[in-house]
């Protein structure tokens, strides 16, 4: 395996372009991008692997290649810890999250991309600031108002999956907004005034005619905010409790038992990382484009 | 509009109803369309935006108010139930906090000496890494699709899956780096502790590094693209080499695209709380005590809300200070160069 990925094909051969690059250019580049794609994928060989070895083998001393191969660490680890709850709650949380997210990013950024009004950049600089803000800033008075509204209104929010649905598709909600403000700039204006003509409303032509055109970028902006909230761990440690715990705060319980399972352990990651590595790579060119376009303009 | 409509019956062949009524419906939508149109006009855009602004306003806007607010609070374990009425501190939690003398102010300003050398470190090495990959993957070459994809993977696991992973390769006994610097290459006399001790602070910014050099790539990347090619075919003409382009033409075009990315990257590594917490558990060492760790221990263990509040908007001032000098010396700097 690791041979494999040191011998990378990319970096091995480069063809004879019209303009050769000169051997020292070559040389450096088959180097360099062989050392840094060993570094990107070092972790990744060494949770695969680990996950197929028994117990005593990754409790001793490490070895590359495993002495025996078994699956059992991934029937284990469902009962090592309540795996499986935590799962469903993930699944539960960012799916809904995402969901709303979308719908509410599409109202706002049709707004932004359609309307000319008082405040929109205002609008669009605050949005965007909200992002560079530590964290933690808003965790300890978000932990008390979420305590607050429970004891005066009777809606639960703190340790329960709604207040963690509430506050993850707030974070996935500005860039989504850019995002697809960009895509719904890209619809030619002249598709929704012909809508418009034919008797539609604004609303009648977003959903007839801009929603339709963008459905490739809303799909990106779905999955995007499904991967933020799968991967956030500060708010997820405070605000769930062992019930509606989510797997970036559950895979944790793993190393707090007496023997830490390394396999199991290594099992479960693999498992939680699949989900978004399948999404990113499916949209890599789109969520590639869409991440990096702010920056470049 | 009024022109359009008065010819659109005029021309039967364009409209597929070709009887009188949908013509009819045009022509009336015309002249109730704009005035009908101005009125919800005015209305709708925040109509639309209205749902985003609420949630906005609940999880980001309101807190951030509520924090200054308990900051300037004395609240404790005690007033948690019915924090608003905790009794007020005047400025006592942010002078505990500065008190350089005290051991909150002394163990503050330590965490924020090692996040500042931290996040410089791990900023240059991740910017470094990321820009030499970009720009030696600049032209085509057998594989680069995939070695692209490669370099994504570091961003496209979850955080905290990659990072308990790194835990595993740093442990003492059976960790990877052990092995490797240790029993393979004989480079330490005996197995180092990656998570405890001095060490702690190197394996911090080795994941760090790890997780956002991809980042880096990524931008770099797509600023590369945006430099003319012709630029590149006329140099070759008059005889520069590979090395010279790079020098001349690629990084001196990539000076926009770098002041937003180092920024970017600065504010992420800054507020990192993922990497640490996942990489050492509750109690991080010393040198690895970065500050949004260390706000957090302070918070969440004592329960003393407003001195971490205190922290929380000591650090977002300091954030926001930096971001704003950043922009004004790189932007001064671009523009007279």
């Amino acid at each position: 395996m690791l041979s494999s990925a040191t011998r990378n094909p990319g970096a091995a051969r480069a063809p004879r372009a019209a303009l050769a690059p000169p051997r020292s250019f070559i040389w450096t580049r088959r180097i360099v991008l062989t050392l840094l794609t060993i570094f990107a994928l070092l972790p990744v060989y060494v949770m695969v692997s680990s996950s197929l070895k028994p117990l005593q083998d990754v409790t001793g001393t490490f070895h590359w290649i495993p002495a025996h191969l078994t699956i059992s660490p991934y029937i284990d680890m469902w009962r090592t810890v309540p795996l499986a709850r935590y799962f469903v709650n993930s699944v539960i949380v960012c799916t809904l999250a995402a969901a709303l997210s979308v719908c509410i990013a599409t109202f706002a950024a049709y707004a932004v991309s359609r309307y000319r009004f008082r405040g929109r950049r205002v609008f669009a600089v605050v949005v965007l600031s909200t992002q560079m803000f530590p964290g933690i800033l808003f965790l300890l008075p978000l932990f008390l108002i979420f305590i607050t509204i429970g004891n005066t209104t009777g809606i639960t929010l703190y340790q329960t999956r709604t207040g963690l649905v509430i506050t993850y598709l707030t974070f996935s909600l500005p860039f989504a907004i850019w995002m697809l403000a960009g895509y719904f700039d890209s619809i030619p204006r002249d598709l929704d005034e012909a809508a418009r003509v034919d008797g539609c409303g604004p609303l009648g032509a977003l959903f007839r005619v801009v929603i339709p055109a963008a459905f490739p970028g809303i799909v990106t902006v779905a999955i995007y905010a499904f991967m933020t909230a799968w991967s956030e761990v500060l708010f997820a440690s405070v605000l769930t409790n062992d019930t509606t715990r989510t797997l970036a705060v559950g895979l944790r319980d793993y190393s707090t038992m007496n023997d830490v399972y390394w396999n199991q352990i290594m099992a479960a990651s693999l498992v939680v990382s699949v989900p978004v590595v399948v999404g990113f790579l499916l949209l890599q060119r789109f969520l590639v484009s869409g991440l990096t376009a702010g920056a470049v303009k | 509009m009024v022109k359009a409509n008065l010819r659109s019956p005029a021309r039967p062949a364009g409209d597929p109803g070709g009887a009188g009524e949908p013509a009819r419906g045009t022509l009336r939508g015309a002249i109730r369309g704009p005035r009908g149109a101005r009125i919800r006009r005015i209305g709708l855009p925040y109509l639309l935006l209205a749902p985003a602004l609420i949630f906005e306003l609940l999880i980001h806007l309101v807190p951030m108010i509520a924090g200054v607010f308990i900051s300037f609070k004395a609240l404790t374990q005690l007033y948690l139930a019915n924090w608003q009425h905790a009794p007020w501190a005047g400025l006592g939690n942010y002078r505990i906090a500065v008190n350089f003398n005290g051991a909150v102010g002394q163990t503050l300003l330590h965490s924020f000496v090692v996040t500042c050398a931290f996040t410089v470190l791990a900023v240059s090495i991740s910017w470094l890494f990321g820009t030499t990959a970009a720009v030696l993957a600049q032209d085509k070459f057998r594989g680069r699709g995939v070695l692209r994809a490669v370099f994504l993977t570091p961003y496209a696991l979850p955080v905290y899956a990659s990072v308990i992973t790194w835990a595993f390769m740093f442990q003492y006994n059976n960790g990877l780096v052990n092995h490797v610097m240790h029993d393979e290459l004989g480079i330490t006399s005996r197995p180092t502790f990656w998570l405890l001790g001095d060490n702690s602070f190197f394996a911090l910014v080795v994941v760090s590094v790890w997780r956002n050099w991809p980042f880096a790539f990524l931008v770099v990347m797509a600023g590369l693209q945006t430099i003319p090619r012709e630029l590149y075919e006329a140099s070759a003409i008059d005889g520069a080499g590979i090395w010279q382009q790079v020098r001349r033409i690629t990084m001196p075009s990539l000076g926009a695209i770098n002041q937003v990315l180092v920024l970017v990257l600065f504010l992420w590594t800054f507020n990192d709380f993922t990497t640490p917490y996942v990489l050492f558990g509750n109690a991080a060492p010393q040198n690895a005590d970065v500050i949004s760790i260390h706000i957090y221990q302070a918070s969440f263990l004592t329960w003393n809300f407003g001195e971490g509040s205190a922290m929380s908007v000591l650090l977002l001032l300091f954030l926001l200070l930096v971001t704003v000098l950043y922009l004004l010396v790189t932007t001064r700097r671009r523009s007279s160069a």
